[in-house]
């Protein structure tokens, strides 16, 4: 299979390249790019693509989503998950270990990979608990997990909550030099809580989440990295408070990175209003003050990485009084539109935000993709910079539309989606 | 009685009702405390009315004077308690309200545990919905009533001083009547330590003290709210002793307030927890019996308000050309 893509905006945050030009394809990887490779210099039996002027990019890789399966298949599948990630432009992408059975055993570890290699259209990895069960006691068998194709470690949904586990898990994971991923926010300042502490919680009468609960966390989190000198890293950081620990993490030289995700620079507290448990999520919504500064994170670089945080939910775990309904949003299909709100706000240029999702956090996960190297994966992006249209979640190819940004105008729109020279999404013409 | 208006679909919250809606209720509740001091109670107003009481978390008094509004104003009245497990087994809160629904009630009231769940219900069924509770967020009918012991005791709600006491946090009570008495023109101050004042409080334009000699200082009206049990043994506060010492209501705190200030209180009270019996049973000064008088009267008159159903009418008429 050779194949060209033509007449692009050739996009690269690993190289800085920026330039018109065409990128060649062999089989699977990338053989070839620059300015040189043109429809008129190809040769006869080369199948081209007209990318007309559009923005080819690294396929986004997406470090944090749940994919339901194994165990709620009626909210996400990982045939479900891929084509909606194909969608949104993303060509490999993490799930959390919080399947049912959880991901804290070699066996379930291999049953998704198995299942990925029969859906093959996006690139699958998993995580692999911290512990067992994911319920804070025991370490599980880490080395092994990795062996089998666990990327990291993360207790999910749940922080670890024990000061000791957390010391040991940073510790023992060195030997492997694997990464520790921690929800950051304390289980007892967030008990009960359900959004966003403040005037909002206060009038709605639902019990709030402090922005402490965050800050506090990665505080003793911060002090465990110093003593062990392990690798950390702080999924979904939501506040001004919690950033400032990274940001002072980073001036220390420790070894501690950091993801946000679009609800936390494109929502705030407000979008509750009225119950709507669509805006409920973990970690609540925050205050306007704390968006702004997860914005001025992603410029200042406190901020490495920008995942979708992918939460599928069924109507029944969300038409439900706010206190029960489950925390998450969908979002692999909006996550580049919604990312490039802030290239369209001039609030970060435009491979600097690719960047954070793509080699940023291919290369904390140690991944060879996120780039338009020559001999490189073919996973790419095509997508037009500027073409605004109203993002339409009830129309989404996944199978969860739990998200509230219905009608929401944005600029920039995925075109076509490759992964290893196979074209697996194609915008549909209108 | 037919040209009242009054614009609300539902009652589900003192939010979003503004100072001529609540007249209203107030007004027409005047004629009802009337009506319940006579012999003879019985009217026939809502005669072939169906008023279904549906109760998720247990209350005796709030469902029996929903019920005897009813049956006061001639309405069928069917109580039904959902218990909070129930629903975490089976049918979801929106199929309950479908049931019911299917049953062609005129008016549903709600009381749930949850903050917001009666609004959803609201938005699911085609019949009048009135909130009796919602976890920690409103309690309409509560502050409706508090407000008529006010306005019939001191006669004007607008320019008092009126000091809500105790655990506000936690209190849909006090919420209902910080925006009743805020829309009416009084200034409200809330007093309690400050593990029981909510977020930001002062957002909501009170006044917060955690001192009762200063927060009760030129009172016009003493409002003690209930000290949950279950409360009482997180670390909210340390204990009922320490408790009833600095905030709980006796005669010496009292003396900060104005002299002829009312004490109130929702019920059901902890004598020696946050008030002390003298002041609670004070003929003088305590209204707290009245005030369970006065629920009846008010929640006749939300009743009696919501079946005549005037937006539903009012459309009638519009499409009809504005001939009415």
């Amino acid at each position: 299979m050779r194949r060209a893509f033509v007449n692009a905006r050739l996009l690269d945050p690993a190289s800085g390249l920026d330039q018109k030009g065409g990128l060649l394809v062999l089989g699977e990887s990338i053989a070839d790019i620059g300015p040189h490779i043109r429809p008129g210099q190809l040769a006869p039996d080369i199948e081209w693509v007209d990318c007309h002027g559009h923005c080819l990019a690294p396929g986004l890789v997406d470090m944090r989503t749940q994919f339901r399966e194994p165990g709620e298949e009626h909210k996400e599948t990982l045939d479900s998950i891929s084509r909606a990630a194909a969608a949104g432009g993303i060509t490999a992408l993490v799930g959390l270990p919080n399947t049912r059975p959880v991901i804290d055993d070699v066996a379930v570890v291999e049953f998704v990979a198995r299942r990925a290699r029969e859906v093959k259209l996006v690139k699958i990895f998993v995580y692999g608990g911290v512990t067992k069960g994911l319920d804070g006691k025991q370490l599980v068998e880490m080395g092994l997990l990795r062996e089998a194709g666990a990327l990291a470690f993360t207790d999910g949904l749940h922080a670890v909550r024990n000061a000791q586990v957390m010391r040991n898990a940073l510790s023992y994971a060195k030997a492997f030099d694997a990464l520790i991923i921690q929800h950051p926010e304390d289980p007892d300042l967030a008990d009960g809580g359900h959004m966003n502490e403040g005037e909002l919680a206060t009038r709605l009468g639902l019990a709030g989440i402090p922005t402490a609960a965050e800050s506090v966390l990665l505080e003793r989190d911060r002090r465990l990295v110093a003593l062990t000198g392990g690798r950390y890293h702080a999924a979904h950081v939501s506040s001004a408070e919690g950033l400032a620990v990274i940001r002072r993490a980073k001036a220390e030289g420790l070894r501690m990175t950091a993801d946000t995700a679009p609800p936390y620079f494109a929502l705030n507290d407000l979008e509750v209003q009225g119950y709507r448990t669509f805006a409920k999520v973990s970690p609540p919504l925050r205050s306007e003050d704390d968006r702004l500064a997860v914005v001025e994170a992603l410029q200042d670089g406190t901020i490495d990485v920008i995942a979708s945080d992918h939460a599928p939910h069924d109507q029944e775990s969300k038409r439900i009084p706010f206190a029960q309904a489950e925390p998450g949003m969908v979002g692999v299909e909006t996550l580049l539109p919604l990312a490039l709100e802030l290239y369209h706000k001039g609030q970060l240029p435009l491979l600097d935000l690719l960047r954070k999702m793509t080699v940023a956090p291919a290369a904390l996960l140690g991944l060879p993709l996120g780039t338009l190297g020559v001999g490189k994966p073919a996973d790419l992006v095509l997508f037009d910079l500027d073409r605004p249209w109203r993002l339409d979640v009830k129309g989404g190819v996944g199978k969860s539309k739990n998200a509230p940004y219905d009608g929401r105008p944005v600029q920039g729109q995925v075109r076509m989606t490759v992964v290893d020279g196979r074209i697996v999404y194609q915008v549909p013409e209108n | 009685m037919a040209d009242i208006i009054f614009p609300h679909q539902h009652i589900l919250g003192i939010e979003g009702m503004g100072p001529d809606a609540i007249s209203t209720i107030l007004d027409l509740s005047e004629s009802y405390v009337d009506l319940n001091r006579q012999r003879d109670k019985k009217r026939s107003d809502l005669r072939g009315r169906t008023v279904i009481n549906v109760f998720f978390e247990s209350s005796t008094r709030t469902r029996t004077s929903f019920e005897l509004a009813g049956k006061r104003l001639g309405a069928d009245v069917i109580n039904i308690a959902v218990e909070a497990s129930a629903i975490n087994k089976g049918e979801t809160l929106l199929d309950t309200a479908m049931t019911l629904n299917a049953m062609h009630p005129d008016v549903l009231v709600v009381r749930h545990p949850y903050s917001g769940a009666v609004q959803l219900i609201s938005e699911k069924v085609e019949c009048a919905v009135v909130n009796a509770g919602d976890g920690w967020h409103e309690h309409p009918t509560q502050a409706l009533l508090d407000a008529l012991t006010i306005r019939r005791r001191v006669g004007k709600l607008a320019g008092l001083n009126v000091a809500i006491c105790g655990d506000v946090a936690h209190s849909r009570v006090a919420r209902s009547n910080i925006l009743l008495l805020h829309t009416m023109g009084a200034f409200v101050r809330i007093v309690a330590p400050p593990t029981l004042v909510p977020a930001d409080a002062a957002k909501l334009g009170v006044d917060v003290y955690h001192d009762m000699a200063e927060g009760l200082k030129d009172a016009d009206i003493v409002m003690m709210l209930r000290i949950q049990t279950e409360r009482m043994r997180g670390s909210l506060f340390p204990s009922q002793r320490e408790y009833f010492r600095y905030f709980g209501l006796d005669a010496e705190k009292l003396k900060a307030a104005k002299p002829d200030a009312l004490i109130m209180h929702p019920g059901p009270m902890n004598r020696g927890i946050e008030i002390d019996s003298d002041v609670a049973d004070d003929i003088n000064r305590s209204v707290i019996p009245e005030q369970v008088e006065m629920g009846v009267a008010v929640r006749m008159a939300c009743l009696d308000l919501l079946t005549r159903n005037v937006i539903a009418n009012f459309d009638d008429d519009s499409s009809k050309g504005g001939a009415a």
